[in-house]
């Protein structure tokens, strides 16, 4: 091999180079965020349609879990983050800013399982729920599950728990609920994005937990509606706090967000599992996007508030057909407001 | 004594057997994978992979197209920052061979080669991510540059080391200096193989996922910006593999054959040269 | 003869390369120090008791790594029994047994299994290794399930796929550094075995027995690579951190806790502890590397060195 024979060698290496350093610097405005996997679907969503209204504005999302979101956020790595899990004081604390939650949508957490020959919507009370996850109920025919389900056949089957193992809001929700209706679990585990899970597989985000639910014969796990949906997973109706069982769907959770909007506190932070009401899902929750009230880079915080702006009109009309459930009216109108507190100057 | 004789030859082909059986058990697992990657991805390989970019979560369709040009990217990147350093450590430890430093830096490129890449991933985090609060391409280039210094490293010491040294004292003989000698005689000489390294080098990285996590992290975008983050076809994959989506599996799959080509085509590419080498060293 | 004048072109040549040269032993030293830096938080908190206690709670600051250090001890350990029988099978045929013409393609072949991205194999391991151990995992019978080697629920994730998986990765690796470890045993050893009337496997033996501190170091490095593996494991172990010796126990590595929690860290302790993990990894893979390359390279180079010696007295040099 001659050196003369390596030119067309040189010439790709020149051009790779020129690639390289030609670093795009148009006037195109980028915005970094991550978090919560909970709301991935809906946000993919609207910063693509939002990028296609303004194309020189791209607002990349890092789905990775609400630990994430929130870790981030604490250390600016990212503009903004999301969680379904608001922020604790302590988290608060750790931020060099102010940080506010702005909710953005209403989602589920459903129960999926995977269960060799059963078809049917299984019916779970909420104890019920909580002794699958503390490891207490081991197989699918337990006298437990059946009672709730009379006229299935369960097999049996062992239950494998499937749960998150990064930091996650869907984790917060599930959790917060499960302390609400069991004071074991309460006691034993707790409540937080990332918790001591006495039993089961880790996956991560909603994404791994959907995976391993769809393939593990005997599979039970939690994540939001839309996963379940778009992976057809089957998952079951929840004992809400009225005795019924309801089956998330935007309807429900939609009676679920009513009843909160009345008592919405002005920093948004409020959690709205295990509610009672008419046809309401006890497992709803808000997922919030975070954003510095004092933001450093006052040319993002514009075009991002405008972005909120148009989230919260014309964004909120995607929600329902990804199986979200949309902003409640007065909420909307208070979190414009709020929207005003973001430093732009 | 027949009968030793005959235990004696029973047990080497015994044995010769199990050598065989134990090629066989190696490479089975390399046809199997072979086979899936190619029969479940070369469905999903077709304009759209290598054009479009992804689409929203759970919509079917869209492409890899921003994960291919960051690899592009982060791979210059890296190799740009590792071939100085891999190719002068290379020269420097052939030329002084023998010296205590040269030792040393040959065993510094070992033990640089057998670090896990995730650690790396976190050596570059801290000192590239971290104190300017930003996951970027660039972090991600230095990254997998780290990881080449010492495949490249190695390669062009041997390829120097294989230069005879008539050639060398030659040059010398004719008055020129160490230095010219080295850079006019020698190691145009030995240019193909370093290049064949640098390719090697390349291939290897080229897949590699670990060090990208926290560094170059990932993008739903066409970006060639070096500052922000950037998709890569290795992070891709491993996003769409462990997601629920049949779409995004099959996307995956492509990905993997894509990889798997790269990784293939390299290799046959560098194993011919090196054939050619051989047999030109052989000849002389 | 007079005092040589080093040009001022030499010096700078030198000059450069040495210092380029610096900065790969730099970076090497760099990445330790980083790393032992970032960890002293956890070291303060800690001490030792990171290392022994089981208990890994982020949310309660509670750091225990004991779980992941048993599962990276125990997937690589299984992976080596698995690997090594075999790779020195695949080194001992293609140095001794092998017919000249498929050497190449073998040594290819090997290759080939060495550069495939451990993405892929993850993959592989995902939708096809995992399914499969899955229901070999389901066709264990009764009795044996009541050993603690094969208890609990048959999920699929778990010990057994990632220790295969590593085995797989691990056997082209420590074959092909075998393989030279082998080609650098002088052929005299066994041309005399030979002429002496020893069978095939009789002078692969001596051949082995040779080298046997080189073949050491091979499975060695084999080790040192199971050790760092990342991807391709969290794919399909589990990542459940428990201790347990059940080969159908979803558990948790080193590399794969860092792999899965780094980014979201949610406190400087818990970033702290994740660094700690990786400097261990950084050590351990150090003194592998080293101990193993000091026992290969000093076993060919002596032989070499011999060789060559004794090569210069019998064909004076042409």
């Amino acid at each position: 091999m001659k050196i003369k024979d390596m030119r067309w060698l040189q010439v790709t290496l020149a051009v790779a180079l020129a690639l390289i350093l030609v670093t795009v610097a148009v006037a195109k405005v980028s915005i970094n965020g991550g978090g919560a996997t909970f709301p991935y679907p809906i946000y993919s969503k609207w910063f693509s349609e939002y990028n296609k209204l303004h194309p020189d504005v791209e607002i990349n999302y890092v789905s990775q879990g609400s630990g994430f979101g929130i870790q981030q956020i604490q250390k600016q790595t990212v503009f903004f983050g999301a969680t379904d899990g608001p922020m604790t004081p302590d988290q608060l604390l750790g931020a060099p800013g102010k940080v506010l939650h702005f909710p953005t949508v209403l989602g589920a957490d459903v129960p999926v399982y995977n269960i060799p020959g059963v078809t049917a919507e299984l019916k779970f009370t909420g104890p019920l729920l909580a002794d699958i996850f503390l490891g207490k109920i081991t197989k699918w025919n337990d006298p437990a599950i059946a009672k709730a389900n009379a006229g299935v056949t369960l097999p049996n089957t062992d239950i494998t728990v499937a749960h998150r193992s990064d930091g996650s809001g869907t984790t917060y929700i599930w959790v917060d609920y499960l302390a609400k209706v069991s004071l074991e679990w309460k006691k034993k585990v707790g409540v937080g994005t990332s918790v001591m899970w006495p039993v089961g597989l880790g996956g991560r985000g909603n994404e791994g937990v959907s995976s391993l639910v769809k393939q593990t014969p005997g599979a039970i796990g939690y994540v939001e509606l839309i996963y379940a949906l778009q992976n057809k997973i089957a998952y079951g109706s929840v004992q809400n706090a009225n005795g019924e069982f309801v089956t998330a769907s935007v309807n429900s959770v939609t009676a679920c967000a009513a009843e909160a909007a009345a008592k919405m506190p002005a920093d948004f932070r409020v959690s709205i599992t295990n509610a009672s009401g008419k046809g309401v899902y006890p497992i709803s929750s808000f997922t919030w996007i975070l954003l510095y009230e004092n933001p450093k880079d006052k040319a993002m915080a514009k075009t991002f508030v405008d972005f909120m702006n148009w989230m919260l009109v014309d964004g909120q009309k995607f929600a329902s057909g990804l199986g979200y459930a949309p902003l409640p009216p007065q909420v909307v109108t208070m979190e414009k407001e709020a929207l005003k507190k973001v430093k732009l100057q | 004594m027949n009968l030793r004789s005959l235990r004696r030859r029973i047990t080497s082909h015994v044995m010769s057997f199990l050598c065989v059986l134990a090629v066989l058990v190696a490479l089975v697992p390399l046809g199997f994978i072979l086979f899936f990657v190619v029969s479940q991805g070369i469905g999903s390989i077709n304009l759209d992979f290598f054009t479009q970019m992804p689409k929203p979560v759970g919509e079917a369709g869209g492409g890899m197209a921003n994960a291919i040009m960051g690899t592009l990217i982060v791979c210059g990147l890296g190799a740009l920052f590792a071939i100085p350093i891999g190719i002068m450590s290379g020269i420097y430890v052939a030329q002084a061979a023998g010296s205590q430093r040269a030792n040393t830096v040959r065993f510094a490129a070992d033990i640089l080669n057998g670090i896990p890449s995730i650690v790396i991933g976190v050596f570059v985090y801290a000192v590239a991510v971290s104190p300017f609060k930003q996951f970027t391409a660039l972090a991600g280039g230095i990254a997998l540059g780290i990881m080449m210094i010492p495949l490249i490293a190695r390669t062009t010491e041997e390829m120097v080391r294989m230069v005879p040294g008539t050639m060398l004292e030659g040059a010398l003989a004719l008055g020129a200096t160490r230095s010219r000698a080295m850079v006019t005689v020698v190691l145009p000489s030995a240019l193909p193989g370093i290049v064949t390294g640098v390719v090697l080098a390349l291939a290897r990285i080229a897949g590699e996922t670990a060090p990208l996590l926290f560094t170059a992290s990932n993008s739903r975008y066409w970006s060639t910006n070096l500052a922000q983050p950037i998709s890569t076809l290795p992070t891709q994959v491993f996003a769409y593999a462990t997601g629920p989506y049949d779409d995004w599996h099959r996307q995956a799959w492509a990905g993997a054959l894509v990889l798997i080509c790269l990784v293939l085509f390299c290799s046959i590419m560098a194993r011919l040269a090196t054939r050619r080498l051989e047999r030109m060293q052989t000849g002389q | 003869m007079s005092r040589r004048r080093i040009s001022a072109g030499d010096f700078l040549f030198q000059s450069g390369i040495s210092s380029f040269a610096l900065v790969l032993v730099f970076v090497v030293a760099a990445i330790g120090i980083v790393l032992c830096y970032q960890s002293l938080p956890t070291i303060r908190e800690f001490g030792f008791n990171f290392w022994r206690t089981q208990t890994w709670d982020p949310v309660l600051g509670e750091f225990g790594a004991l779980p992941f250090i048993w599962g990276t001890l125990y997937s690589s350990l299984l992976a080596l029994l698995i690997a090594t029988p075999i790779s020195i099978g695949v080194a001992i045929f293609i140095s001794e047994l092998c017919p000249q013409q498929l050497k190449h393609y073998l040594v290819f072949l090997t290759e080939l299994l060495a550069a495939v991205p451990s993405i892929v194999y993850g993959m592989w391991g995902i939708f096809v290794l995992v399914p499969a151990v899955r229901t070999m995992e389901g066709w264990t019978p009764e009795w044996l399930r009541s050993f603690p080697l094969f208890s609990g629920p048959r999920v699929g994730v778990s010990m057994l796929s990632a220790a295969l998986i590593l085995a797989v990765m691990v056997i082209p690796f420590t074959s092909s550094v075998a393989r030279e470890v082998l080609k650098a045993v002088p052929l005299a050893q066994r041309e005399t075995a030979y002429a002496l009337g020893a069978t095939r496997w009789e002078v692969t033996k001596i051949v082995l027995h040779y080298a046997r501190v080189g073949i050491v170091g091979s499975i060695m490095l084999g080790l040192g690579r199971a050790f760092g593996e990342t991807m391709a494991v969290i794919m399909v172990i589990g990542n459940t951190p428990q201790l347990s010796l059940s080969l159908f126990a979803p558990q948790y590595t080193m590399a794969g806790v860092i792999a899965n929690e780094f980014v979201e860290a949610a406190n400087d302790l818990h970033i702290s502890a994740l660094i700690e993990i990786g400097f261990v990894l950084f050590i351990v893979t150090f003194v592998i590397n080293a101990g193993s390359r000091l026992l290969i390279w000093g076993m060919t180079h002596q032989r070499k060195q011999a060789v060559a010696v004794v090569k210069e007295s019998v064909e004076p040099a042409a």
